[in-house]
């Protein structure tokens, strides 16, 4: 049955439009390029933060983490992204790509803003961290570059409704459009309402660094900036968790224990986004008490509750899988006979439970109008996002990875060995990592900082935060060092797959 | 399968009663916590204080110079130090990259303490105690505090303000 523009899976029997396969290739390999930057330089920042080592110097050091920041959480993960919606509406509904030239053009505004933003950060002309909160200023290239990426991510969005539409008028499934794709279009969802949101205040601080219009009132830029930038954490947490869904079937055959309860607990993502944006200026003066409250209490603990869903009915259909498969002695031989050795299942449960008991109980406990005094800016911050966006998020990135490579490169993984590891080196490398500065945190010790030991200051000899936190940091480093050990094996592996893994047969 | 579309009338089947159970335990959960803070927030005694001002630079930077004037005793490293009366209002300034003025301060009297800054976002992180509150230009962000413990206590900026970030350093004294 294949035509000029569609192949047919061997393995799954679904049709592959040929141009969603190449942009599903050139995203995800963009993707992981990206990643294997932001490894690079977060291998330098952990060693410049323990100051046993202090690699780089202080300029080169906020250059390196504004870089960071941005080549990981907007490039690596946004990226990815795409090739997941061109692959949950174009492969999984059997349907051609709409508008491929879209599709295109997304990808290609997406490379160019990513490079002129990564451009002006390496030549010094966006000292400003990825939060570039006012009046701190950068070249106003910069903010073009941000704006080219989220138009181009936006066409991406575009695109994938449009096929929706296409696969739904020409019946290319038969009733509900599958659970992953459910998820995917909860993420879409998502993803528009956020970015045309982040135009509203982007766009006037584009202006403002071309010397158009005056400087927004600064605490408004932080409202407007983390209604959009924690919003956007839940397009990751529901492409994550589609993921889980995805790799539950593809490694064991999971089917949803009940498609309603999981698809409601979706849903309840992208009804309560916008809210608990304001955990970030739990401390910050111009917005009430009762606004904090209303916005990080109650509305965000019916997104934790949809976390807490997926995080029962994602396990428990793994366990009624295996059970089927006959694993039925007592309470956990199932879970000893599930395949460990397979590098996209261990991913999605380091991710699974690095995300929830890691990344979801601190943030819930950091989010709180008293604990944020004594966690507010210092390091166990990233110590928490760390967990849901790299434990979580990355991890079930990585893991789906492992059926991309063989379903759409055609290519089977070139060092299986390396594999099968590399879920447990960068996992345990990110937990040791993620606990360590969440304990170095509690000492008081500041994120986004050069030198805790205040050795260029007025008071230079007297600041102090113990040798604890020294050994903190020497903990946090071999976290950080292992974890980039695993994320290179994960990069170099993809890589040589791509480039020379062997043909998977047609 | 997730990755197939579903049987048709996904939406009629009846949950589990595991699942009935764990929604419940979860949304039970989720509403302690939720209680949680405004419980905390009238009965508990270490809150954010939430009053602020919006206030120029300009005019911040002359309320802290006329508190200054006001209240001096001395100098350290250039920075003036300053022994304010009790129950009253004291300034502190940030700027590209330090804090001022060092202030005395008596335990167990209470202050009104207004956090300003005169350019960038700055991150006034008191050590070794952990207490961190934002800065933020334009505004006036004040905290009703009364000094436990006696000390030198140094004031970290843990918002990034610049290259020079990490040498703003300032210092207070309770006494
Ligand atoms: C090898 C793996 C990684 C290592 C060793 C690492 C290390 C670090 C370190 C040490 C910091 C700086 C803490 C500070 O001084 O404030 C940091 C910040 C950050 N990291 Fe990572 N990281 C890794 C992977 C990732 C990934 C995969 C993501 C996103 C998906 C990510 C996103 C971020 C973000 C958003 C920041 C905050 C930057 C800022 O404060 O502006 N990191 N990372
Ligand atoms: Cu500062
Ligand atoms: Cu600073």
């Amino acid at each position: 049955m294949a035509s000029d523009n569609f192949r047919v899976c061997p393995t799954t029997g679904l049709k592959v439009d040929f141009s969603a396969q190449t942009l599903i290739k050139l995203n995800a390999f963009t993707a992981i390029v990206f990643l294997l930057v932001g490894g690079l330089l977060g291998l330098a920042i952990v060693l410049t933060r323990w100051q046993a080592v202090h690699l780089l110097t202080a300029e080169l050091f906020y250059r390196a983490l504004t870089l960071h920041g941005i080549a990981m959480l907007v490039a690596w993960i946004v990226f990815f992204e795409m090739a997941l919606l061109y692959f949950t509406s174009a492969i999984l509904l059997n349907c051609r790509l709409a508008v491929p030239w879209l599709g295109w053009l997304q990808y290609i505004l997406m490379l160019v803003g990513g490079a002129i933003v990564t451009v002006m950060v390496l030549t010094g002309n966006a000292d400003v961290m990825f939060t570039s909160y006012v009046p701190l200023k950068a070249h106003h290239l910069y903010y073009l570059g941000i704006v080219l990426f989220a138009v181009g991510a936006i066409l991406g969005c575009v695109t994938f409704f449009a096929t929706l539409g296409i696969a739904k008028t020409e019946k290319t499934y038969q009733g509900s459009v599958p659970l992953v794709t459910y998820g995917a279009i909860v993420a879409a969802i998502i993803a528009i309402l956020t970015l045309a949101h982040g135009a509203i205040f982007f766009i006037p601080t584009w202006l403002w660094a071309l010397g158009v219009i005056p400087m927004m009132d600064p605490e408004t830029y932080r409202l407007l900036f983390w209604g959009f930038g924690h919003s956007t954490q839940q397009i990751n947490v529901a492409a994550m968790i589609a993921c889980w869904y995805a790799i539950g079937t593809l490694t064991v055959g999971a089917q949803p224990a009940s498609e309603k309860f999981s698809r409601s607990a979706f849903a309840l993502y992208a009804i309560f986004i916008c809210i608990a944006s304001e955990h970030h200026l739990l401390v910050d003066p111009g917005i009430s008490a009762a606004h904090k409250e209303w916005n990080t209490g109650y509305f965000m603990h019916l997104a934790v509750l949809a976390s807490m869903m997926h995080a029962f009915s994602v396990p428990a259909q793994i366990e009624i899988a295996l059970r089927k498969k006959g694993y039925t002695k007592g309470m956990f031989e199932w879970l000893k006979k599930a395949p460990w050795g397979d590098p996209a299942f261990s991913s999605m449960v380091f991710s699974v439970t690095g995300f929830g008991f890691m990344g979801g109980i601190t943030g819930i406990l950091y989010g709180t109008e008293q604990l944020n005094i004594i966690r507010h800016n210092t390091i166990a911050v990233p110590g928490h996002f760390h967990a849901t966006v790299v434990v979580g998020t990355t991890m079930a990135f990585m893991g789906i990875t492992y059926y991309v490579l063989p379903l759409i490169f055609q290519r089977q993984v070139a060092f299986p060995t390396v594999a099968k590891l590399q879920p447990y080196v960068y996992g345990v490398g990110m937990w040791i990592f993620c606990i360590a500065m969440m304990f170095v945190g509690g000492f008081g010790v500041p994120r986004r900082h050069w030198d805790i030991t205040a050795a260029e200051s007025l008071f230079k000899g007297e600041l102090s935060f113990g040798p604890t936190v020294d050994l903190g940091f020497a903990v946090v480093a071999i976290g950080g060092v292992l974890a980039f050990v695993g994320g290179a094996m994960f990069v170099l592996n993809a890589v040589a797959t791509v480039a020379m893994g062997k043909k998977v047969n047609q | 399968m997730s990755l197939g579309s579903p049987t048709k009338y996904w939406w009629d089947e009846p949950l589990d009663p595991y699942e009935k159970t764990w929604v419940w335990a979860a949304g039970v959960f989720c509403v302690l916590i939720t209680i949680a803070m405004p419980f905390w927030h009238y009965t508990g005694d270490q809150n954010p204080s939430q009053e602020y001002y919006k206030i120029s630079p300009e005019k911040f930077d002359a309320a802290t110079e006329r508190f200054i004037t006001a209240y001096k005793v001395g100098e350290e490293q250039g920075i003036p130090v300053v022994v304010p009366p009790p129950k009253s209002d004291i300034f502190i300034r940030a700027h590209q990259f330090g804090w001022e003025p060092i202030l005395k301060l008596k335990v167990g009297q209470s202050y009104k303490l207004h956090l300003g800054s005169m350019d960038m976002n700055h991150g006034f992180s008191l050590q070794p105690i952990n207490m961190n509150f934002q800065v933020v230009p334009g505004w006036d962000n004040i905290l009703n505090i009364t000094p436990t413990t006696t000390g030198v206590f140094h004031i970290v900026c843990n918002e990034y303000c610049g290259l020079g970030h990490h040498t703003m350093i300032g210092k207070l004294y309770v006494e």
